[in-house]
């Protein structure tokens, strides 16, 4: 038996694993439409390849990867694209990304597309091949697997297979592994060549007996070093410095790659994508997605990227007093702008909400420094501390005390007896840091640009004046020669102060032109639409907080 | 959905949930404290908690603050029941009215209320009182079967109209607590194991009191237990004051007293698992706990043996509420991956 180690804190909220777990995972059906967003991995957005009116086959490339940190965007099925442009993704800002939208001729045909044998191939193809596949983290980081398996600086010891699934409610990585192990296993054969690790050790917690089985049968198919452990169930143990820890006691800091200290850690579903992706060519054009919260079927569905949620909710019989939807868990989930979003390669789960189900939370209290948040904190945190500073805007102690460690996991609002939203605090202060960092960087830049600028009109000032100089010392000494006297040397001096105030006047001038430039930078219009839906994002969290801050019993002191 | 955010979820726990359950535990030591002294006691909780309730709301009120949600947070009432708790039960009926209106009104409101009083209200109301009021706080009632006793309606007769039956005296149905004593009689040059062979000292540390005090302690195992307060403080702090004890007493039993004593005497019990235990008072990181409730043990000890008055805690703990914002700077804990040198 491996010995496992444990992390700090966690939680145990109820699981609801059970209502979403009694059917298998079903096939969803063609959708009317499907709205393909360009942008479903962390990165830069892909490019779109394709024009309204084109016809387009499943599978085929629409959006291909833009430079470094990037992924592949395909269409989902065979249809026209009728439309490229802007909508309303799921995105916590609710601002509109680019998309593509598809209107599928219900034959779902496959563009040709073949496998290759990856013993056989470079390592580098195989990359390639990810990421013109779409691989990307379906655990919900959607970070493109291909730069995973990158060669780093440090060998790999150890690949890390995620199954722990410690959010409640979602149950897709469960039924994934129960009904498709085998393919998660020639996954993890696939990631562990490229990457060169000597063991894979798959951690499932220990509320799924079936899948856990399924992945030791599957385990032992596999002539590589495959170890399926299971892991306590405690939340929030499926997080990635959580779950390596636990299986190898090794503590991946903030800020620093779980390569460098061996390890490199995956999803289930991204292994099992990834060997689509290799052994058939298949890019991801779908994902398994849990359907749960206020339905009457609450299920696992097979669903084609870009089909709407309100298709899926619908599917799964959604009633009628759900008045919005979740992303993700119920601990670190998103809420959705609009049902009309569509689902993308993050979306591991959806939950109907009602009020019901998730009752707004009381009015907040004072914090009474009770310290339950520090207990269950897995970064190992002190919130209260982090909250006092968040509130009273001392963002500088805020970073001292390891703001930026905290992985968002919720457990701390999760246990707050003053019902504190705990997590919301530390979002905002996050984004204020961001926002004053980045202004400090363009005001860093404009003044550099204006140094610049400054040191080049006093290069000119004095080249020109040097200029100056030797003409009038020729001029004087032609003169000093056709008069043969002695020449009044103060003329020379006198003129001097002139040029030198008009050269002043014309620097004070430029100055202020500069200044007016050095502003520009904050002009909106020149904005990606990346930078707009990040700046929307801060914003939204802004106004949250604002909100929340006059929703609070005690206002804060200021 | 302005306000929709993860978590969605919350654990069913309350601020007020939590208080209450700590008034509850003081329970088991009220019991013990009328079956021995008879139901004064009653009579001053009961007058703190009005008092405590109707300081709370009016301070909320001038303050500008939501009143109800701050008064069914059961924190007035805590407060009131430790103080009514701390000090004698037979006595006017203002004086326990005085307190708990310093307790809330000072101590809490004007520190900024609920949360960032840095100063346990009880022990400061202790405090004002034991300074402004010191005869008052003298008179503790003789315990059941230990001299003169009083009914009921004599001792409400006393609290409201300081009216005593005839032929008693204060000094009749009174005397000075077990601690304060041993310290006289100490004074006095008496050896230490002949002065406990008095009745009033019973088995432990106080004939009625000492039992009290076992309840306090039934009611703090409850509050671990239930995980309302961590081991750190009242281990810590019953740790450090069994262990300073036990040196003194074995270096010169003739004046020092054996550890035990100091355990079940005073507020020792109530102090380590109610009063130190105030979240808001006393440090949060695990190694500050206890240094704090360490140095409360020492300087109890300290207070009792070699101060002016009898009993430490309160000041014990007011002294170590001022070191908590230093503690806790100097205490952090190292954060998840950063507790080695990073390579």
């Amino acid at each position: 038996m491996t010995t496992l180690f444990k992390f700090h804190g966690g939680v145990h909220p109820p699981t609801h694993k059970a209502e979403s777990t009694r059917t298998p995972i079903a096939q969803m059906p063609l959708p009317k439409k499907l709205v393909i967003p360009f942008h479903q991995h962390v990165g830069n957005i892909a490019k779109p390849q394709v024009r309204a009116g084109d016809h387009v086959l499943k599978g085929q490339i629409i959006g291909l990867p833009e430079d470094g940190i990037s992924s592949a965007v395909h269409a989902s099925t065979s249809g026209t694209i009728t439309e490229i442009g802007m909508q309303v993704v799921a995105h916590a800002s609710g601002l509109p990304d680019l998309c593509a939208t598809l209107v599928p001729d219900g034959k779902d045909e496959w563009i040709a597309h073949s496998g290759i044998d990856f013993r056989v191939a470079t390592h580098a193809d195989v990359r390639q091949m990810l990421r013109l596949a779409g691989v990307v983290g379906l655990g919900g980081a959607v970070f493109p697997s291909d730069l995973k398996l990158r060669p780093g600086t440090h060998k790999i010891d150890t690949l890390i297979l995620n199954g722990a699934e410690c959010e409640p409610y979602i149950t897709c990585d469960d039924m994934l592994m129960r009904e498709r192990a085998d393919e998660i296993i020639r996954g993890a054969e696939i990631m562990r060549w490229v990457l060169g690790a000597d063991t894979i050790l798959v951690g499932i917690e220990d509320n799924k007996p079936e899948a856990i089985a399924a992945m030791q049968v599957a385990a032992q198919t596999s002539s590589d070093n495959i170890q399926v452990i299971a892991v306590p169930t405690l939340y929030p143990g499926g997080g990635a410095k959580q779950l390596i820890r636990v299986l190898t006691g090794i503590e991946v800091a903030a800020g620093v790659r779980s390569t460098e200290k061996g390890v490199q850690c995956f999803n289930v579903a991204t292994a099992q994508s990834i060997y689509r992706a290799v052994q058939f060519g298949e890019p991801l054009v779908s994902r398994i997605v849990t359907v749960t919260g206020n339905v009457s079927d609450a299920q696992n569905l097979e669903v084609l990227i870009g089909t709407p949620v309100s298709d899926v909710v619908a599917y799964a019989g959604v009633l009628p007093d759900t008045d919005s939807y979740i992303m993700g868990g119920p601990m670190m989930g998103l809420p959705l702008p609009a049902a009309s979003v569509s689902i993308v390669k993050a979306a591991n789960c959806i939950i109907a909400s009602s009020p019901k189900l998730f009752p707004p939370a009381p009015p907040a209290m004072p914090c009474i420094r009770c310290t339950r948040c520090a207990e269950v904190c897995p970064a190992e945190l002190q919130p209260q501390d982090l909250y006092w500073f968040a509130k009273a805007r001392e963002f500088g102690k805020a970073q001292e005390f390891s703001l930026f460690d905290c992985i968002e996991c919720g457990a701390c609002s999760y246990v707050c007896p003053s019902h504190i939203p705990l997590v919301q605090y530390y979002r905002f202060a996050k984004s204020e840091i961001w926002a004053r960092e980045s202004e400090k960087n363009a005001s860093d830049a404009a003044r550099e640009r204006f140094e610049f600028r400054e040191h080049r009109i006093e290069r000119e000032k004095r080249e020109k004046a040097e200029k100056l100089a030797a003409k009038e010392q020729a001029a004087l000494a032609a003169k000093q020669e056709a008069a043969k006297i002695s020449a009044a040397p103060t003329e020379t001096p006198a003129s001097a102060p002139i040029d030198e105030k008009q050269a002043k006047i014309q620097a004070a001038i430029e100055h202020a032109k500069q200044q007016a430039a050095a502003i520009k930078p904050k002009n909106t219009e020149q904005l990606t639409p990346q930078q707009m839906a990040e700046i929307a994002d801060i914003e939204a969290r802004r106004a949250r907080i604002h909100e929340l801050a006059k929703s609070e019993a005690e206002p804060p002191r200021e | 959905m302005s306000a929709f955010f993860s978590p969605f979820i919350s654990k069913p726990d309350s601020v007020s949930a939590i208080m209450l359950k700590v008034i509850l535990a003081l329970i088991p030591g009220i019991a013990l404290y009328v079956w021995y002294f008879g139901p004064a006691i009653l009579v001053s909780i009961t007058l703190a908690s009005l008092t405590a309730l109707a300081t709370e709301a009016a301070m909320l009120k001038l303050r500008k603050r939501p009143i109800a949600p701050f008064l069914k947070d059961n924190s007035a009432l805590l407060t009131a029941w430790l103080l009514a708790l701390s000090i004698p039960p037979l006595a006017p009926w203002w004086l326990i009215v005085v307190g708990t209106a310093f307790c809330i009104a000072i101590a809490k409101h004007l520190y900024g209320g609920f949360g960032n009083n840095p100063f346990n209200p009880a022990m400061v109301g202790y405090a004002v009182l034991i300074v402004s009021f010191p005869v008052q706080m003298t008179h503790w009632i003789t315990p059941q079967g230990m001299g003169a006793e009083l009914g009921f309606g004599q001792q409400w007769q006393y609290i409201f109209s300081g009216m005593l039956p005839d032929g008693l005296t204060l000094d009749a149905v009174t005397m000075a607590t077990p601690l304060d004593t041993l310290k006289t009689q100490l004074h006095l040059a008496l050896p230490a194991n002949e002065i406990l062979t008095q009745p009033i000292f019973g088995h432990l540390a106080g004939h009625g009191s000492e039992m009290i005090a076992l309840g306090f302690l039934i009611g703090g195992l409850y509050l671990l237990a239930a995980r309302i307060i961590s081991w750190h403080l009242p281990v810590a702090f019953l740790g450090t004051l069994f262990l300073i004890a036990g040196i003194f007493h074995m270096v010169d039993p003739t004046h020092y007293v054996a550890p035990v004593f100091h355990w079940f005497s005073g507020a020792a019990m109530l102090g380590a698992f109610f009063i130190l235990t105030d979240p808001i008072t006393s440090p949060t990181t695990r190694k500050g706990k206890l240094i704090f409730a360490a140095g409360a043990g020492l300087l109890t000890y300290l207070i009792r043996v070699y101060g002016a008055f009898p009993d430490g805690i309160a000041f014990a703990t007011l002294l170590m509420n001022i070191c908590v914002p230093l503690i806790d700077a100097y205490t952090q804990p190292k954060v998840f991956g950063k507790k080695e040198k990073q390579s």
